[in-house]
């Protein structure tokens, strides 16, 4: 028991060194060599100025902008403090969101859509995503925002359906994972295609 | 869903093609007593040195277990008065308070037993220094501890008329320096390239493009989720796991994460086949491990892609395909969509991994059952590193057992005896944690101090408080995140970790010793075959009529109720 003690303490005290600081502090330092700017946060600046990441939605709300899913964080889109939803399959919390956001959603692109009915809404458009920061839309939920923003910009239609193109990510390798649409990439696009 | 399928078979293919080459690799990190060559062998020889501990010197099982039991412990200081202590440590540049107490207890026995429940959000309540240097370590070391203590059961299997199984040092040692650290090392290398964050800065500021001030939490993130996969761990660094872009950005880093969850599990029913020379029998083993697998994220994928009650009724297209993934996308990322959640939900919970890429308590009833079940098994569908394949032995030597019964002869396994001891210790292994699993359930649904907890109201809430004590007792660590924190779920909860860990792993080990113990038998024409197609129907009949039925009943009570329901 002694001799297991003993042992116990050098071993917790070396394995913490080693493991907890200087492993991680030498492949920090590697890591900032080789992908600083991934290793920082896939940050992008404008301007010398940081103006969000490439991997976290920052809640758009402008209808000149493609807007991001439904955020469960507090306060939405919170990038410090993740979370789900958590309600459950049948919960009538979950319907009663489903559709507010559902109206939410018509009240806003009708006028630009008019033929839009709650069965052309994706489900992503109304459902909160896992993160409460996902970064993606699906390429349906992009389509169905495109004549909002190209009439509010006043752009050809197919000059936004262009540069929904251009920002989508397709299946790494050619097959994996889906395809998504990068909401914030997106939206700068559209702002440097005006000079913004 | 052709797409979908297509991922997951080549999840399979490349999973094998992998775990087989390590499994070899392992057996010889575990047999071959130089194994480090000179340079690496003399930084081994110096860490036996600094513990004064002679690597020559074997232990029987009880000296393996009481090796093993003070080490933890002792860990169980250090990570606990990290945690409590971390506003006025180091490495904090956010300027975190220190953990609450009953937080920190819960999350310490989370940790050492290499479960990884997460009754907190990391990136808004650990330190960097908490993280990387308390948590992450017990990432590191939890998983060596579980693989070691594999290595000396399977030396039982092997050994004859002995008593020694090994050394737990020089097991453990081996495990995280030989297995777990090179891979973590290249894993951890891609993430960064990725996109997932390494860095010692405090959390990034943006101005966004309409002008809002937005808060980015980052940190030393990439070394933690590779080892988090690798090791079966599943604690991420960030609330929503590996939901969050930054622990898991695109469809790649999807695919190794969830390869890295499986690999070291698998490989080590291979390592075993070698170990004890018995490759068939290994393969059979991971035959009925992967029959249940592919049983699970059959039903899973589709239940998903079918949707939730909710979602059907509420008239949004969830078609697959035109630009969308469709299904049940409540708590699920666009990148992964339907097959790559329900797929990491299955293995997430066949090992006793628990990372999640989805919210589980958000997945239709009957695609929400799969990981329960799966958990409800033991961990034995691969399972944990080293937890899992030493936990299926019960199920094994039972399964073995009954074929000895059914023609009247005593049972052999490995051309040694099963007798009374050997069935005690398995039938213990396999049988305390189910039950004190629908015992505790059942005290928190039916008391108040357990009933705060509960999140989503009716058949679901109930299957949120059996997920909770399920997922804690088997080591899993994922939730149906809706139950809460409270004192009492955190300290009941601390209970479920410690005993559903060690429980079994002493229950391993004396199984092991008495089979060391034993001589072997020569092979007769009435010895039941274990390198057969028959024994792997034997085997998963008997984890279905154990553990399968004794969770049924609360099964009704959860997930069927409400998959029936409109």
């Amino acid at each position: 028991m002694a001799r297991d003690l003993r042992s116990s303490l050098i071993a917790v005290v070396a394995l913490t060194a080693v493991f907890g600081l200087a492993i991680p502090a030498l492949f920090t330092g590697f890591a900032q060599l080789a992908f600083s700017s991934q290793a920082d946060g896939s940050l992008i600046k404008v301007d010398g100025k940081v103006v969000g990441s490439r991997l976290a939605a920052q809640g758009f709300a402008k209808p000149q902008y493609f807007h991001e899913r439904p955020s469960a964080t507090t306060p939405a889109y919170n990038a410090g403090a993740t979370t789900f939803a958590n309600l459950g399959p049948t919960n009538p919390d979950l319907a009663k969101a489903v559709r507010q956001r559902a109206a939410a959603i018509l009240k806003l692109e009708r006028p630009f859509n008019p033929g839009l009915t709650i069965h052309g809404i994706p489900v992503d458009a109304v459902t909160t995503s896992a993160s409460g920061i996902d970064p993606d839309i699906s390429q349906a939920y992009a389509q169905l925002q495109a004549p909002r923003v190209a009439a509010v910009r006043h752009l050809p239609l197919a000059t936004v359906k262009s540069l929904i193109n251009d920002n989508t990510d397709g299946r790494s390798l050619g097959f994996l994972g889906e395809l998504g649409v990068n909401v914030l990439e997106l939206n700068l696009a559209l702002d440097r295609q005006q000079g913004r | 869903m052709g797409q979908g399928i297509g991922q997951i078979v080549v999840y399979a293919a490349v999973l094998i093609a992998l775990a087989y080459p390590l499994g070899l690799y392992m057996a010889r990190v575990y047999l071959t007593p130089a194994f480090g060559g000179r340079f690496l062998g003399s930084i081994e020889r110096g860490f036996y040195s600094i513990l004064r501990t002679d690597p020559r010197k074997e232990q029987s099982w009880k000296g393996y277990a009481k090796s093993v039991l003070v080490f933890s412990i002792v860990f169980f200081g250090l990570l606990y008065a990290i945690q409590r202590l971390q506003a006025h440590l180091f490495l904090n540049p956010d300027h975190l308070p220190g953990v609450p107490s009953h937080i920190a207890l819960n999350t310490t026995a989370s940790f050492i037993t290499n479960t990884n429940w997460q009754y907190y959000g990391g990136e808004y309540t650990m330190s960097y220094l908490t993280q990387m240097a308390g948590l992450a370590v017990q990432q590191f070391v939890s998983a060596a501890v579980g693989m070691a203590v594999l290595a000396a059961v399977v030396r039982g299997f092997a050994r004859r008329s002995t008593s020694e199984l090994g050394n737990f040092w020089v097991d453990l040692y081996r495990s995280m320096v030989y297995i777990l650290l090179p891979l973590t090392l290249i894993l951890g290398v891609i993430l960064v390239s990725q996109g997932v964050p390494q860095t010692f800065s405090g959390h990034a500021t943006a101005r966004t493009l309409e002008g809002v001030t937005q808060t980015i939490a980052r940190g030393p993130v990439a070394l933690m989720i590779a080892i988090k996969q690798l090791g079966t761990n599943g604690g991420g660094f960030y609330n929503s796991n590996s939901a969050v872009p930054f622990e898991n950005p695109n469809g790649l880093t999807n695919f190794l994460e969830e390869i890295a969850i499986l690999l070291i599990p698998a490989a080590q029913v291979f390592m075993f086949g070698k170990m004890v020379l018995a490759r068939r029998h290994a393969w059979m083993v991971f035959a009925a491990m992967f029959a249940v697998f592919a049983i699970g994220v059959g039903i899973a994928y589709p239940a998903e892609q079918h949707g939730s009650q909710v979602l059907r009724a509420s008239g949004v297209n969830i078609t697959q395909g035109q630009g969308q993934s469709g299904g049940n996308m409540s708590d699920k990322e666009v990148r992964f969509g339907i097959a790559n959640t329900a797929l990491w939900g299955t293995i997430t919970t066949d090992a006793s991994n628990g990372s999640v890429n989805g919210g589980h308590d958000a997945f239709t009833a009957f695609g929400g059952a799969i990981p329960l079940v799966n958990i409800f098994f033991g961990e034995v569908i691969f399972g944990g590193v080293g937890s899992g394949l030493y936990g299926m032995f019960f199920y094994i030597v039972i399964a073995v057992f009954i074929a000895g019964l059914m023609v009247g002869r005593t049972p052999e396994y490995l051309g040694k005896k099963i007798e009374a001891r050997e069935i005690k210790y398995a039938a213990v292994g396999a049988l305390f944690v189910p039950t004190m699993v629908l015992t505790m359930a059942a005290v928190s649904v039916v008391t108040n101090l357990g009933l705060a907890s509960v999140f989503n109201p009716g058949a679901h809430g109930f299957t949120e408080a059996l997920y909770a004590y399920t997922s804690q007792a088997n080591n899993n660590g994922s939730a149906f995140a809706g139950y809460g924190a409270t004192n009492f779920s955190a300290e009941f909860g601390t209970v479920a970790l410690l005993l559903g860990r060690f429980a079994p792993l002493l229950a391993a080990l004396a199984l092991a010793g008495a089979f060391a113990g034993k001589k072997t038998a020569p092979v007769s024409a009435g010895t039941f075959r274990t390198d057969g197609p028959t024994f792997v129907v034997l085997l998963v009949g008997v984890i279905i009529l154990t553990a399968g039925l004794m969770v049924f009943p609360a099964l009704t009570l959860g997930p069927i109720v409400e998959g029936l329901s409109h």
